[in-house]
């Protein structure tokens, strides 16, 4: 069976160092772990490879309170206690009550599908250590009935991070890692490109420029990401803002339009307030 | 020919296993990566490297490796003009501008270039990596161009090796300390307890509750788990901490949002008998220490932020401090806090090769039981480990 290959997207930017790390999971069938800056576009990665091989995409999305056994299957012991309470008949029936987690309706499928594991380090310590067996035999036991479902396709498996915990070493043997770095200018151009194919040439330089400005800024407690500046230039298109308004024609420092889509913290924009203030005494 | 390659990386302190290095070889034998090094590069950190601050380590130890193979094309950086004035305008002051123009820009140009050629000849020597250094007239160590991506689209890329511009360097370690890196490092220090209203259904307490009532349901609630760890903090104020404020702000900024429980006090150098919560009142608003003490229980755990670096006359004498007349010394007050909360630790922002030289640090660190750390994301990470130890 020749193995399917991800070559980037039209809607999504790879740089060829991603896109050997999704081919290396994809060929060798291994979880992909990603990591990177908040807004890098790491569950877009999922949607995208998805999208391109054609592929259903399951999500799991983690929360603190997220067991591993989610995933797998919940047995709804209450619905079946009610109803033992009011003699209904499916109640003899213990299957009745297994509720399919993600991943038991990835490992039934039809077809091969791409699994997205998200924000994996929200979820208790433990959480990931609980998995390991699933993900790598691709099989699981449910004691209520006693069978055992294996995958009949293994998925494609993709699981993000923000690092908020450390993942167990075990754990990480077991995946493939990447950590996307912050675009540099040309990937970020392309990101842009991609998203806004009709923007102007000069509005896209100016605001790439600010933008970049901005992201040297020293001190700022949270820098603008790739996805904070794909809503703002979408704010710049929607009220059409000229390109000079980006550049103030005396070569003057200005505030930015529409900055607070890019600054998200009052602290920030103060900062950011001052430091144009100093610039302009300075000139 | 690869084990060598293995052993090489564990040699320089990467934690690989064989099972990640078995990986690797499967990939190669179905051919994953491409024949290029620059593939091969890439597959291996997927495969080896499961953490990015490794990932500079990585480039380093890769770099060792396989500096002998070096038939790569286009080895050799070639610099456009326009970007290395770029270059020299950014890193430059204007004073230092005004002198290196008098040089001439094509004299200067020429000696940036050699710097680099030089720079670039040290590190194929197998050396560590030399910044330009402070007597240079470039003025700024941080101008190796190897930090900055030279060349525009990937075509060009493997203009330079890709980890020899160690993109990833400033993710080691101990070198960045944003107040996400922290916050992350606080998290350690989680305890979940069940407190508050019963929102959750406690599926075993159920069970249990019907089947004492004779398989009739009755259902049990139970509170959700909520981080229940209760820190106080005490921060060293003014003086020789000034050089330490920004630390030490995003450590407390940090600490605000991951502690529900958070107390906070301020001193100065030294604990004494009065503390304060705002520094614009300091002289008029002080809680008595023991008051602290005695408000909140042993259950909390006491971090102090300080450098700790005063004369040692504050720690060990009554009347010691230099700003007001006390009965005590520091060292019995401090001395009281510990006693009240076992778990404790101090944070210092000096760097710790710099404690042996400092009589008041080390006096300090006797007096807290070895429990000092520095305020680096690593100290941090110790400092939560021995506050969660049982006490």
């Amino acid at each position: 069976m020749s193995q399917p290959r991800f070559e980037g997207s039209r809607n999504y930017v790879t740089t060829p160092d991603l896109m050997l790390a999704v081919n290396a999971a994809i060929r060798l069938q291994r979880p992909l772990l990603i990591k990177g800056e908040p807004g890098t576009g790491k569950t877009m990665l999922a949607e995208e490879v998805a999208a391109a091989l054609e592929l259903p995409l399951l999500q799991w999305h983690i929360k603190s309170t997220t067991k591993a056994q989610q995933g797998l299957y919940e047995y709804d012991a209450v619905s079946r206690l009610r109803d033992s309470q009011l003699g209904d008949d499916r109640v003899k029936d213990i299957g009745n009550y297994i509720v399919k987690g993600v991943l038991w309706q990835a490992f039934e499928a039809e077809r091969p599908t791409v699994v997205l594991i998200d924000e994996i380090d929200k979820a208790d310590i433990e959480f990931p250590n609980d998995l390991l067996r699933e993900l790598d035999r691709m099989e699981f036991h449910v004691y209520e009935t006693r069978q055992t479902i294996q995958a009949r396709h293994r998925p494609i498996v993709f699981i993000t991070s923000n690092n908020e915990k450390e993942l167990p070493d075990a754990f990480l043997r077991r995946c493939f890692f990447h950590y996307i770095k912050f675009p540099d200018r040309d990937t970020m151009q392309r990101i842009v490109d991609v998203h806004f194919p009709g923007i102007r040439k000069e509005l896209l330089r100016e605001a790439l420029e600010v933008f970049f400005g901005l992201r040297d800024i020293p001190g700022l407690k949270k820098k603008p990401s790739t996805s904070e500046l794909i809503d703002w230039l979408k704010l710049l298109v929607a009220e059409d803002i000229p390109p000079e308004a980006l550049h103030s024609p005396d070569g003057k420092a200005a505030i930015p339009p529409l900055h607070g889509a890019l600054l998200k913290n009052e602290q920030d924009v103060h900062l950011f307030e001052r430091l144009v203030h100093m610039a302009r005494l300075n000139r | 020919m690869l084990i060598d390659f293995f052993l090489h990386l564990k040699a320089r302190k990467l934690p690989v296993s064989t099972r990640e290095f078995l990986t690797l070889l499967e990939g190669l034998r179905e051919h994953v990566c491409g024949h290029s090094i620059d593939d091969f590069y890439h597959f291996a950190r997927a495969c080896l490297v499961k953490d990015e601050s490794l990932y500079d380590r990585f480039d380093q130890a890769f770099g060792e490796y396989f500096k002998g193979v070096s038939a790569i094309p286009g080895l050799e950086v070639d610099l456009p003009e326009e970007w290395l004035r770029a270059m020299m305008k950014k890193h430059l002051t204007p004073e230092e501008r005004a002198k290196l123009e008098k040089l001439g820009w094509d004299k200067l140009m020429d000696e940036f270039r050699k710097r680099l050629a030089e720079q670039k000849g040290r590190h194929q020597g197998g050396s560590k990596w030399i910044g330009t250094g402070g007597s240079s007239p470039f003025g700024n160590s941080g101008t190796h161009p190897e930090g900055i991506r030279v060349g525009g689209d990937s075509a060009n890329r493997s203009a330079v090796k890709v980890w020899e511009k160690r993109e990833f360097r400033n993710l080691d370690d101990a070198v960045e300390l944003g107040t996400r890196n922290i916050k992350v490092a606080l998290r350690r220090l989680r305890r979940f307890a069940r407190e508050g209203a019963a929102e959750e259904l406690d599926l075993d307490g159920t069970i249990a509750a019907t089947a004492r009532n004779a398989g009739w349901l009755d259902l049990m609630m139970r509170p959700e788990r909520h981080n229940a760890v209760k820190v106080l903090l005490f921060l060293d104020v003014g003086g020789s901490m000034d050089d330490h404020v920004r630390v030490c702000e995003e450590l407390f900024s940090a600490c605000r949002l991951e502690f529900k429980h958070l107390e906070y006090f301020y001193f100065h150098n030294c604990v004494y008998e009065g503390v304060w919560r705002d520094n614009a009142r300091r002289h008029r608003e002080r809680t008595p220490l023991l008051d602290v003490i005695h408000k909140y229980g042993p259950d909390y755990k006491l971090i102090f932020v300080g450098d700790a670096t005063m004369s040692p006359y504050e720690i060990l004498h009554p009347h010691g401090s230099i700003e007001h007349m006390n009965a005590e010394s520091g060292a019995t007050w401090l001395r009281r806090l510990l006693d009240a909360y076992p778990a404790a630790a101090w944070l210092n922002p000096e760097p710790e090769r710099l404690w042996g030289y400092r009589q008041s640090i080390q006096l300090i660190h006797e007096i807290v039981g070895g429990r000092m750390y520095p305020l680096t994301l690593e100290g941090l990470a110790r400092a939560m480990q021995g506050l969660s130890k049982k006490h």
